[in-house]
């Protein structure tokens, strides 16, 4: 049995006109797999995640089947027991994913309380190792600090962390890099690839950076339009993509033949 | 946990003199209005028949001068001071708790629930108060706390809306979605992710709340559907101080400058406090 599995998946908002945002689409993603969905702006695929976990928009429905560990998601109701603790969730805005008024530790520790029934002291102390495991410099001063004393790369780190006190089995991530400068965006998905061999999560990642996908992903899935055009291993993906639509994604990615 | 964000603010009010000055003449007055008519040595309904209208100082005893029925200004100033901040107090307090609550819990809901419990709202809203004050003082009697209940059966609207309106912005903002898709439940998100990050607007009305009660309850007074006489409010003595500006200017600059003084140390107070409990101000 797949980790997740998604079936005919469709997420329309209301309105005039109506959007389809996702148009009838399957994936499966296993233990320890991580997958990688890739796209043009505006293709669905963070709807994608947002509507598996309940996140949509108020105007927003969704409909098909996500099933986590043989669970339906959709509309019953069990999406609740699944947060946290199931699935976990890096955002792609990292500043904005820190609730501004608490210290990083009573927030990281908020968590654990929450998820896990944890005491104070225990979630405590757990959240101080995930600060160590996503290597955040000076772990003591900085769970006193509010999160507008961080830099980004460093709250994008605290965001992973956020996610993984509830130890959850698969990740989402949502471009969790986009907000960051180049050289900060290689070394948070270095980390979040190492994070996912540490503690055998699955990664469901979304990203129109195809380096990132190479460094990355098991698979690729590649979202236009609400649908995925093609589903291949990475590894036959960057060598020959099927699809004319990634084909001309591959042919977008700057390179540095030809400058002088 | 939680005393870590009181703590900083603490902190940061201390540095700001204005604020600090307010909280002091605020305490100072609250002391007068509580503990001051027991040291004036006259009654509030006491009538000094030697000194009718008697201006400061004129009269053996009556510092700040009598009114026209030669009862003591200072110590009905003071009772009405503490009449008036007892109301507006518990009706901020009230309008605090219950106007917080009513429109977080709106904004975060959304959808059929925040409909249902702000048409609630607006129902209360087109309720003239002056009808639904005369309806309860017929009721219940007159007295401050009839009084209170008409204030604040009306003081939370106000505030509901404007939370709940900050709510509904909040609500989209990513921590929120981050504390959902975390595993926390309701409750925990309104009390430790919204309401905390909308204090700000919040403190800065409820300060503007309290002059703002003290003048529907000097109004609902001059109407008479307020306090009686001999029981004295700011608002009823500045109303009597008023009929009496040309002959005896006194009767409403003593009255009307305790006011001013409440009223300017509330909104220093809520300047001070807002910064205070902003983090990023920092």
């Amino acid at each position: 049995m797949p980790l997740l599995e998604i079936r005919a998946l469709t997420v329309e908002f209301s309105g005039t006109p109506a959007v389809r945002a996702v148009d009838g689409v399957d994936l499966t993603v296993d233990a320890r797999e991580s997958v990688a969905i890739v796209g043009e702006s505006g293709s669905g695929k963070s709807q994608l995640l947002h509507a598996c976990i309940g996140l949509l928009a108020a105007n927003g429905r969704a409909r098909g089947s996500v099933r986590f560990e043989g669970k339906e998601l959709l509309g019953v109701g069990h999406v609740a027991a699944v947060r946290g603790r199931g699935i976990g969730f890096v955002f792609q805005d990292a500043s904005g994913s820190l609730t501004p008024h608490l210290r990083i530790g009573p927030q990281l520790a908020e968590v654990g309380m929450a998820a896990h029934g944890m005491t104070q002291e225990a979630a405590r102390a757990e959240s101080r190792r995930m600060l160590e495991c996503v290597h955040l410099p000076d772990v003591e001063r900085r769970l006193m600090q509010y999160p507008h004393e961080l830099s980004g790369g460093m709250r994008q780190r605290v965001a992973i962390a956020l996610a993984l006190v509830a130890r959850p089995r698969l990740l989402f991530a949502d471009e969790p890099t986009t907000a960051l400068d180049v050289t900060v965006q290689a070394e948070i998905l270095a980390l979040v690839a190492e994070l996912c061999r540490e503690f055998g999560m699955a990664l469901l990642l979304v990203t129109h950076d195809l380096g990132v996908v190479a460094a990355l992903a098991d698979r690729i899935a590649v979202m236009q339009g609400g649908r995925f055009v093609e589903t291949a291993a990475a590894a036959d993906f960057l060598a020959g993509p099927r699809h004319p639509y990634s084909a001309g994604l591959l042919a977008a990615v700057p390179t540095l033949a030809g400058l002088p | 946990m939680k005393s870590g964000l009181w703590h900083d603010a603490l902190g940061q009010l201390r540095g700001d003199r204005a604020a600090m000055a307010s909280l002091v003449v605020l305490g100072t007055l609250l002391i007068a209005a509580i503990a001051g008519p027991a040291f004036v040595g006259f009654r509030e309904d006491e009538i000094d028949w030697a000194n009718m209208a008697a201006s400061p100082f004129e009269a053996d005893g009556h510092w700040l001068g009598t009114d026209r029925l030669g009862r003591d200004l200072l110590v009905r100033t003071l009772h009405g001071l503490r009449v008036s901040l007892a109301i507006a107090l518990a009706a901020t307090l009230v309008s605090l708790v219950i106007g917080v609550a009513w429109g977080a819990l709106a904004g975060y809901l959304r959808g059929r629930a925040d409909a249902l419990m702000m048409r609630f709202v607006d129902v209360l809203y087109a309720l003239p108060q002056v009808f639904f004050v005369i309806i309860l003082t017929v009721v219940f009697g007159r007295g401050p706390l009839t009084l209170l209940v008409a204030i604040g059966a009306f003081g939370w609207l106000t505030m509901a809306r404007i939370v709940r309106g900050q709510a509904l912005a909040l609500r989209e903002r990513e921590f929120v979605e981050a504390a959902i898709v975390g595993g926390a439940g309701t409750l925990r998100i309104v009390g430790r992710h919204i309401v905390p990050n909308l204090l700000g607007p919040v403190i800065v009305y409820a300060t503007l709340t309290v002059p703002q009660v003290i003048l529907v309850e000097s109004f609902l007074s001059f109407l008479g559907i307020g306090l009686q006489e001999p029981l004295a409010s700011l608002g009823n003595l500045i109303a009597d101080g008023a009929a009496e500006m040309e002959t005896a200017p006194w009767m409403l600059a003593v009255p009307a400058g305790c006011l001013v003084l409440l009223v300017f140390s509330f909104n220093f107070l809520g300047d001070g406090l807002r910064d205070a409990l902003d983090p990023r101000d920092r």
